[in-house]
This record gives structure tokens, sequence and C-alpha cells, in this order.
């Protein structure tokens, strides 16, 4: 277990910056996500945490240690890679040996390592198989066992579940949270999934553009967006954002509601805003209605999500009277997309 | 619809027929190279055949049948005898020494450093040059009066003032320096093939050696070369082949001299047959080694199919 620290850290290809002056701090044990979409440089971040990627400049410190200049195999990480990157030719067993054989571990000790870690994960039975004869679930296990089978002080994870099919990913979601409760190692984890940042995640750093544009607790990420981008980023579908007066005016698609379901809610004052409903998209577990604000912006476009408890008969092509709570508007700078102190909403256009 | 007009959209139908038709276009596709090797490869392959079982020499028009004579005569000939030697000894040698150093310099060339489009460049320059030339060039380099290493080794200081070793002409040196020939002239070739196998090991499997901490030898002998072992075994079928088959090297630099010593079976049956005017017996030399490079082949491509992962 450790503590990392990345100090300013950047990393430039030829032509272009991939990480842009990163600092971050993950706290021992803690099970950190890095979350953002493809190419926002969260694999390239980890890779330079791992040692196999060089940095342009700045400092990464592994357990208080500066490990700079340090090869991955000096560093007491274990990483897990999308494509699992088993040894093909080696059989499950040697595969999870593997570590063990080049930190020169005893050779005594060996086998029951590899027997302990296959036992933790429920792959006893493949030892003697080739990664070729695994299913997709089966070698993300072996993957696993082999990372965790040495004892490292940090776990790296590279977007290991998007290999695995949705039932099953699920489930190894699950299973890689009580793992890593259990051994309290210290965990980075790369995803694109904001479903998988917000399950996993103790906290989650947003990134975009080769920056951390947010860092906090998954709630705090998705309830209170540090600026557009974290918050069309998180939620399925995004937050609304309204464009009102020099102000983008943001709320959650489950925000707004039937007058009825928001008086059910006890916190606070509630806005009313009228909504005008284009098409209504029936989801089983829920509706999705899409349409307009005609008293603020009739021309943009906002989807409203109600779960399946709101009963209230909503039809296309008729305006009904919604509100919103008045805590759960947030504002944005439109210029620059940086999220701005609470105000007034502005007058309706027709009251 | 009228009859007329159904018609015009059969023609174009049957005119795009031929391309449009994948065995069909596969056959036409084929067809060249299979009729080159019939009629190069093939007809004089048989004919071989025919001559070795036969008492064909230059200038006789009615050969005999003679079963399995011109074999076993060459059995009894200590020319031959030498030959077979010095074939395996020429293969065996050069193929071991081309394998290892092609693996260094493929692995070298896959990492990135300065000039190395240049170096691949000299690497591949053997491959690309005629190999007259180039043998042309070793002549000079082994020359019994001019010999440049002979004249660099002086002035550096490693050879004495009586040391001058005549490379073709004492029969040790005359094998080494063939032998060395052909691997700078068939390294080139082994070594793209060694590049190609070890750019097909994805990048990640490199990086979890690295992060599970193999060190060099480690991530050498236990994760890169077993996975490059079968398109390495595919280099050595080629290689091997090659030089049991191959004349060119010995022809140009030594004809099979001095005594024989580096004789191998290919310029024996070419020396015999062609110069000698005894085709039979020339064919049944060149044939002699068929079935070892048959087997050898069918063995090659069965280990590189089991060894073949992923």
């Amino acid at each position: 277990m450790a503590t990392v620290e990345t100090r300013a850290l950047r990393k430039e290809f030829t032509g272009h910056t991939a990480v842009d002056g990163v600092d971050l701090a993950i706290q021992e044990g803690e099970f950190l996500v890095l979350l953002g979409p493809s190419g926002c440089g969260k694999t390239t971040l980890l890779r330079m945490i791992a040692g196999l990627e060089t940095q342009t400049s700045g400092d990464i410190l592994i357990g208080g240690r500066l490990v700079n200049d340090l090869p991955p195999r000096a560093r007491k990480i274990a990483m897990v890679f999308q494509s699992y990157a088993l040894y093909p030719h080696l059989s499950v067993a040697k595969n999870i040996a593997f570590p063990l054989k080049a930190q020169g571990a005893p050779r005594a000790s060996i086998a029951g390592e590899v027997e302990r870690a296959a036992k933790m994960f429920g792959i006893e039975r493949l030892l003697q198989r080739k990664p070729r004869q695994l299913s997709g679930g089966e070698r993300q296990r072996v993957a696993l066992a082999r990372a965790m089978v040495r004892h490292p002080d940090v776990f790296l994870l590279d977007e290991p579940l998007s290999n695995l099919d949705a039932k099953l990913r699920n489930l190894a979601r699950d299973e890689l949270k009580q793992f890593q409760r259990r051994l309290g190692t210290t965990t980075i984890y790369v995803t694109h999934d904001q479903v998988e940042a917000m399950g996993l995640g103790d906290r989650i750093a947003v990134m975009n553009g080769g920056k951390v544009r947010q860092l906090g607790r998954p709630q705090e990420v998705y309830d209170e967006p540090a600026d557009t981008f974290v918050a069309g980023f998180l939620g399925s579908p995004p937050m609304n954002l309204v464009p009102m007066e020099g102000v983008l005016v943001g709320f959650r698609p489950e925000q707004l509601l039937p007058p009825a379901a928001a008086a059910r809610e006890d916190a606070g004052a509630t806005v009313p805003m009228r909504f005008a409903v284009e098409r209504v998209e029936h989801l089983g577990a829920g509706r999705l209605l899409y349409g307009t604000l005609p008293d603020y912006a009739p021309n943009e476009k906002i989807i409203v999500s109600l779960a399946y408890t709101v009963h209230s008969s909503i039809e296309a092509g008729h305006s009904y009277d919604f509100r919103v709570h008045l805590s759960n508007l947030k504002f944005f700078d439109p210029a620059t997309g940086v999220r701005v102190p609470a105000r007034p909403l502005p007058a309706r256009r027709s009251a | 619809m009228t009859a007329p007009a159904l018609a015009r959209p059969r023609i174009a139908e049957r005119a795009a027929g031929v391309t449009d038709s994948a065995p069909w276009l596969g056959r036409l596709m084929l067809a060249p190279a299979v009729v080159y090797i019939a009629l190069v490869v093939g007809v004089p392959f048989l004919m071989a055949i025919g001559y070795s079982f036969s008492t064909v020499t230059i200038g006789t028009s009615t050969p005999r049948f003679v079963g399995l004579e011109n074999f076993r005569s060459a059995l009894e000939d200590t020319a031959f005898l030498k030959a077979l030697g010095n074939t395996a000894i020429f293969s065996l040698v050069s193929q071991t020494l081309v394998i290892v150093l092609a693996s260094i310099l493929a692995i070298a060339l896959q990492r990135k450093f300065r000039g190395k489009w240049f170096v691949r460049l000299l690497i591949l320059l053997p491959w690309v040059a005629p190999i007259s030339l180039g043998s042309i060039g070793w002549l000079w380099i082994f020359d019994p009066v001019y010999s440049v290493i002979n004249w660099t080794l002086r002035h550096v200081g490693i050879f004495g003032p009586d040391t001058w070793p005549i490379w073709l002409g004492q029969p040790n040196l005359a094998m080494a320096s063939i032998i060395g020939v052909h691997v700078w002239r068939t390294m080139p070739l082994a070594t793209v093939i060694s590049l190609g196998g070890l750019s097909s090991i994805p990048q990640d499997i490199h990086d979890a050696a690295e992060v599970d901490g193999a060190g060099f030898f480690r991530h050498l002998f236990v994760i890169t070369l077993p996975l490059v072992l079968p398109i390495l075994l595919v280099a050595v079928l080629f290689g091997l082949v090659f030089s049991i088959t191959d004349m060119i090297v010995v022809y140009v630099l030594t004809r099979g001299g001095p005594f024989d010593s580096t004789q191998v079976l290919a310029s024996l049956a070419f020396f015999k047959s062609i110069d000698g005017g005894d085709l039979s017996g020339g064919a049944a030399v060149a044939l002699f080694l068929l079935p070892v490079l048959a087997v050898c082949a069918v063995l090659l491509l069965r280990l590189a199919r089991r060894a073949e992962v992923v």
C-alpha cells in the first residue's frame, strides 16, 4: 500500500500535449478512477505512473518516493491491461508465476502463492490451460491474479472491463470492488465509462484535453460539476444546459418533474417551468421526454427523464407545468464553461 | 417486358462474369505463376528424376534404365561423400550463425535510434545487390596478395610480419570464408523475417513483462524469443533449403577447391553433369538430398504450426 502523487506532470508527443500539468494526490488504499473520453490523456497518465512512458516534465511519487527515473519493475506496481496482455505461450499457472519469478521469489514459495491467487479469483481448475483456451471473463481473472500475486503497492488498471460483454461487466465490476476492498491496495483505474467510474471510484478525476477538470467523490462530481464538460460527460442523458440571458443554466434530466412528483420531494423551493413535450420514449424502467422550455429558450432541445414511479400522463404535442428545485439549478459561464455562483433566474418571456 | 430488352443486360452480365466469379478469378491470377513454375522448375525436375535412373551423358542418344545404380556409385565416390559432409557443415554452421545474428539485429532494429534507416539500408544491401557483384567484391577481400583483411589486421598489429593467411587457398579457411560470405548474403532475409515476427508481438505483452519485473534476459528468453519462434523457424527453413541447394558462392569464390574442401552437393552436381558431361551422375547427386529436404520442410512447417500462438 502506498500513496501516489503527481506534480505538474506533462507529456508532449510531437505536435500535441497528451497530459498537461496534472496534479493528483491519491491516498493510501484509495480507489481513484481516471474518467474521460478517448484521447483525453488518461491512459498516458497511467502509463507514466507505471513507468512505461517517460514524462516530459513533472514528478511522480509513489509512497513518498520520487520514482521519475525508476524503471517499471522498481516501482512496486502491477498493471492490468485492456487486452489483459497474458503471455500466450505460457500456461495460466506460469503466467501468474511470472512476476514472482522475475522478482526472484524463492522457488519453494511460488507454487503456493500461485495457488492462493488462483483460489482468490476462482480459477484453480484453469491453471494448466493456455490463455487462448479461456473465455474473456476467465482471461480477465487471470490478469487480475497475475497482478495481485506479488502484493504490489499500487494497482494500475487500464479499462480492464471493456472487453467483457455487458452482463459479465456488471458482475466483474462488483467483484473487482470487493477484491480491492479486501486487499486495501491503492488503485488507479482508467475508464471512459461513467457507470464504471461512478460505481467503483472512491474519487473520480474527470479528464479532458490532458487536464483534470474535476476531482471528487462520485456524487460530488455528478451533483456539483465544475464545468460544462463534466456536466455533459457524466449522466445519461447528460445535464441539460439552457442558455438564459448571458448564463448557462444546467439541470439534470431527472430533476425537472411534473408538479405532483416535485412536490413529494421535501427539499426547498421549486421553480415552475413550462415544458413543451415533442416526443415521448417509453424505455421500460422510465420515460424520456424530448421538448423545449418555451418561456426561457424555445429553440433549445432539452431532455427530461421520468422514473417509472412517476405516473403523470404526458403526451407529445402538449405543454405541462413542470418544476425544478432551486438547489438543482447550476450556473455556468457560457464563454469559459466554468461554474459560476447561483443567481436568480431571468424573468420568463411570457408570464 | 419484351425479349430484346432482356437480352441486353444478359450480355453485360456475361462480360463481367470472369472477374466477378471468385474461383475463376483466382485461377486466372494464379495461372501465370503455375505455368512458370511448371515449365522452369517442374519440367527440369522431372527430367532430372528420369536422368538419375538412367545413363544419360551429353551426347548419348539412347539412354538405358539402370535403376539405383547412379546413387550406388555416388555413395562409393569419395568426392561425393566429402561434398555431402561439406554441405552439412556449410548449411548448419551458416544457418546457426544467421539465425543468431539476424535475431540480434532484428531486436536492435526494433528500437528507435538516430540513423536507423541508414542501418536498415546497409543490412538490406547484400540482399538487393547482385550476388555476382558481391562475390567479386569478396574475391578481392580474400585475394591472396591484396587481401584487405590481412592488410588491415597487419596494420592494426594483430597479424605479425609472418602471418599472411591465404583465405581461399587453405582448406579450413576456405570453408570459413564461404560460410562467412553466405552468412553475409542470407542474413538480410532472415533479419526481415525476424523483424516481421517481432513486430507481430503486441506492445501490451512487452509492457506487461516490463511491469511484471522482467529484466532484459528474462524478457528476451522467456517472452520475446518463444513468441517469435514460429516465425524464426520459417526463416531457418528458408535458410537451410537455400544453403543446401545453392552453389553460387562456392562457384564464384573457390570452384569447390582447394582439394574439394569447399565442394558442396550443388556445385558437385554442376561440375559433374555440365562440365563433366555425366548428366545422370550429376542428377543423382543433385537429387540425393531431396528426401532430406522434403522431410526437413515438413518437420519445420509442422513445428511452426504447433508453436503458433494466439
